[in-house]
């Protein structure tokens, strides 16, 4: 278990000072797939590697199963790394990079050549095992990297954007066969990366990060469906956002009141939500076109934008905010909407959510 | 297609080009050419022999001053090459200091001071000490070449570290590799052919030198530059253009070396 607490860093001082931690804290359990996920410059890599032990923080404690990791310099901490260039030693082949780990901790050497059989098997780079690192393709030594960090049975492996380097087509294989070592090994994986539906696909839990703090930690459905702030909302995903009024809460149930006079419930987390006007998030997936006269938002439907699966509908409501809804495509479907056609757009009581921000 | 400025278009540039190109090698090749004269004359062809090649080779004086350069110029570039390592180290593989770059003015000295001006302060400085101890051998000239080598060695091997991606050494370290196995294991290995590049550059600075050995070495002690140097003094024979022609072969090889050395990247 790794527990980060209250994890600070400032880069440089004075003026120039730069925080690109503020006050972090998240507990990662044992054999958690944790993403850290966030836009460039949010903190997410100054975190993984203040983990790893490249970077002091500036306060703040990192502990590994109770114990302080920060008294101890890199070579001292059962942490392992895969690197986002995957920094493989080019002076050596595939199988000495993939012991290099094994070796340094004074395994024998019978134990380190198992081992690195067994890696190179695990990731199914056994015929490559004399090759130089130069003479493998991308994928092959994003697969070296995982394996030389995997080899020395780390109690944590730390990725940094490990698949952002690789094709469309071999990043999906490679999602999946990271989950895949992920359960097969069990090791605790810490994951950092800017895109969002890797984080969604792959992750147990995820930490959405912006200007060097977390802003959620959920699972992908809770972040995705239940977005805490208008951040979080934005960052992931497609959003609508409505001004409403937030009539009441109870428990996790807010009554509102749309810009229409409609009222319906949303979900409002408890803690930072008062009554007033708020913002109220919808998915596009979650709402739907219906007529007018029956809609919650009655509007004008001002483009349709075909997707082949799924087609956009965007809504021109009567405030003058633009709704988007997405419906799937059917081959059933019937009716047909062209712009300029009075539409309403309707969702479910429940499924917007109002944010805190 | 526009294009813009391109000087090989421009007129006279290859006549300038080809003065230039004479300039450079028409001495070098008479050197050669008539380091193969049968005759006694630097400027009169006699027709081909090795004849002057046979007697350098068995010229004692010859033979003693080649020693004694190979010697310098041996213990001066792995004495220097072993500083730059260091200096190298300290001026890529540390956080910015205070003063880095008054530092790496500093080590690059012998490339601003002019060389009469060290060689003078080294007469100085080596006469006193040769007074106080009364040792008069080889070390000095080999302190003095070690010292005008040091920024030779120390540009490539700098240029190297500096084009290493720093992240091998981290992954190094995250793999259990203690500071010192980090620099056996991974950096030195990827900085060796920029180590045997400053050796060789090195060796061929401190072989090649006149003003700085003329004025520290004592009497006997002369190298090949400075015995060829006393010898046009005297009686000028083709020897002096066949010693020159195999100095010259020698430190082509060098240089060359050198390139293909620095010229090598990782994969």
């Amino acid at each position: 278990m790794i527990e980060i607490a209250n994890v600070t860093k400032v880069f440089g001082q004075g003026e120039a000072a730069f925080r690109a931690l503020d006050g972090v804290s998240v507990t990662i359990d044992e054999n958690e797939f944790f993403t850290l996920l966030g836009p460039s410059g949010c903190g997410k890599t100054t975190l993984l590697r203040t983990i790893a032990g490249f970077v002091d923080p500036t306060s703040g404690s990192v502990k590994l199963d109770g114990q302080s990791l920060l008294e101890s310099p890199p070579y001292k901490r059962p942490v392992n790394t895969v690197f986002q260039s995957y920094a493989l030693f080019p002076h050596m082949t595939v199988a000495q990079n993939i012991g290099f780990g094994l070796e340094m901790q004074g395994k024998p050497k019978s134990e380190v050549q198992e081992t690195v059989a067994e890696m190179l098997e695990l990731v199914r780079m056994t015929p490559m095992a004399d090759r130089q690192t130069g003479q493998i393709s991308g994928g092959q030594q994003q697969r070296v990297a995982l394996a030389r960090a995997l080899a020395p049975r780390p109690k944590v492996l730390l990725l940094d954007e490990p698949l952002s380097a690789l094709d469309f087509k071999l990043r999906k294989e490679m999602q999946l066969e990271l989950k895949r070592l992920q359960s097969e090994t069990g090791i605790t994986f810490i994951f950092v990366t800017h895109d969002q539906e890797e984080a969604l696909t792959m992750s147990d839990r995820i930490a959405v990060m912006s200007e060097g703090a977390i802003r959620q930690i959920g699972g992908p459905r809770d972040i995705y469906d239940h977005p805490a702030e208008r951040f979080v909302a934005d960052f992931i995903g497609d959003t609508n956002f409505l001004e409403v009024e937030l009539l009441r809460t109870e428990g996790e149930e807010g009554r509102i009141r749309l810009a229409s006079g409609a009222e319906t419930t949303a979900r409002a987390l408890s803690g930072g939500v008062s009554a007033g006007t708020v913002t109220l998030a919808v998915r596009p997936e979650h709402a739907d076109l219906a007529d007018p006269a029956e809609a919650l938002l009655p509007g004008t439907l001002a483009e349709v934008v075909y997707f082949g699966t799924d087609t956009h509908y965007h809504v021109d409501l009567e405030d003058g905010t633009r709704f988007v809804v997405r419906q799937q495509n059917t081959p059933a479907q019937v009716q047909r909407r062209a712009a300029g056609d009075r539409v309403g757009v309707t969702f479910a009581p429940g499924v917007g959510q109002v944010l805190r921000d | 297609m526009a294009r813009g400025f391109d000087v090989r278009r421009q007129t006279g540039f290859n006549t300038i080009a080809i003065c230039c190109f004479i300039l450079l090698y028409a001495p070098i090749i008479l050197i050669v050419v008539y380091s193969f004269n049968k005759g006694n004359s630097i400027a009169i062809w006699e027709g081909f022999s090795w004849r002057w090649y046979i007697s350098a080779w068995d010229n004692e004086k010859v033979q003693a001053a080649t020693i004694r350069s190979v010697v310098i110029a041996f213990w001066a570039s792995m004495l220097s090459t072993f500083a730059a390592v260091l200096a190298a180290l300290a001026t890529t593989r540390t956080k910015p200091w205070r003063g880095q770059s008054f530092i790496f003015a500093m080590i690059n000295q012998p490339l601003m001071v002019p060389e009469i001006v060290t060689a003078v302060s080294l007469l100085i400085v080596f006469a006193s000490i040769k007074v106080a101890t009364g040792y008069t051998g080889l070390g000095y000239l080999v302190i003095a070449h070690t010292a005008f080598c040091i920024p030779f060695a120390y540009m490539p091997i700098r240029a190297r570290l500096q084009g290493m991606d720093l992240t091998l050494e981290q992954a190094a370290s995250d793999l259990y590799a203690t500071p010192w196995q980090t620099f056996r294991r991974v950096t030195l290995p990827q900085l060796t052919p920029g180590i045997l590049a400053g050796a060789m550059l090195a060796f061929v600075i401190s072989l090649d030198d006149v003003v700085i050995t003329e004025f520290v070495k004592s009497a006997g002690q002369d190298t090949l530059p400075t015995y060829m140097l006393g010898q046009l003094r005297r009686v000028v024979t083709p020897e002096i253009n066949a010693i020159s022609t195999v100095l010259l072969a020698f430190s082509v090889l060098l240089v060359t070396g050198f390139f293909l050395l620095s010229r090598t990247r990782k994969q």
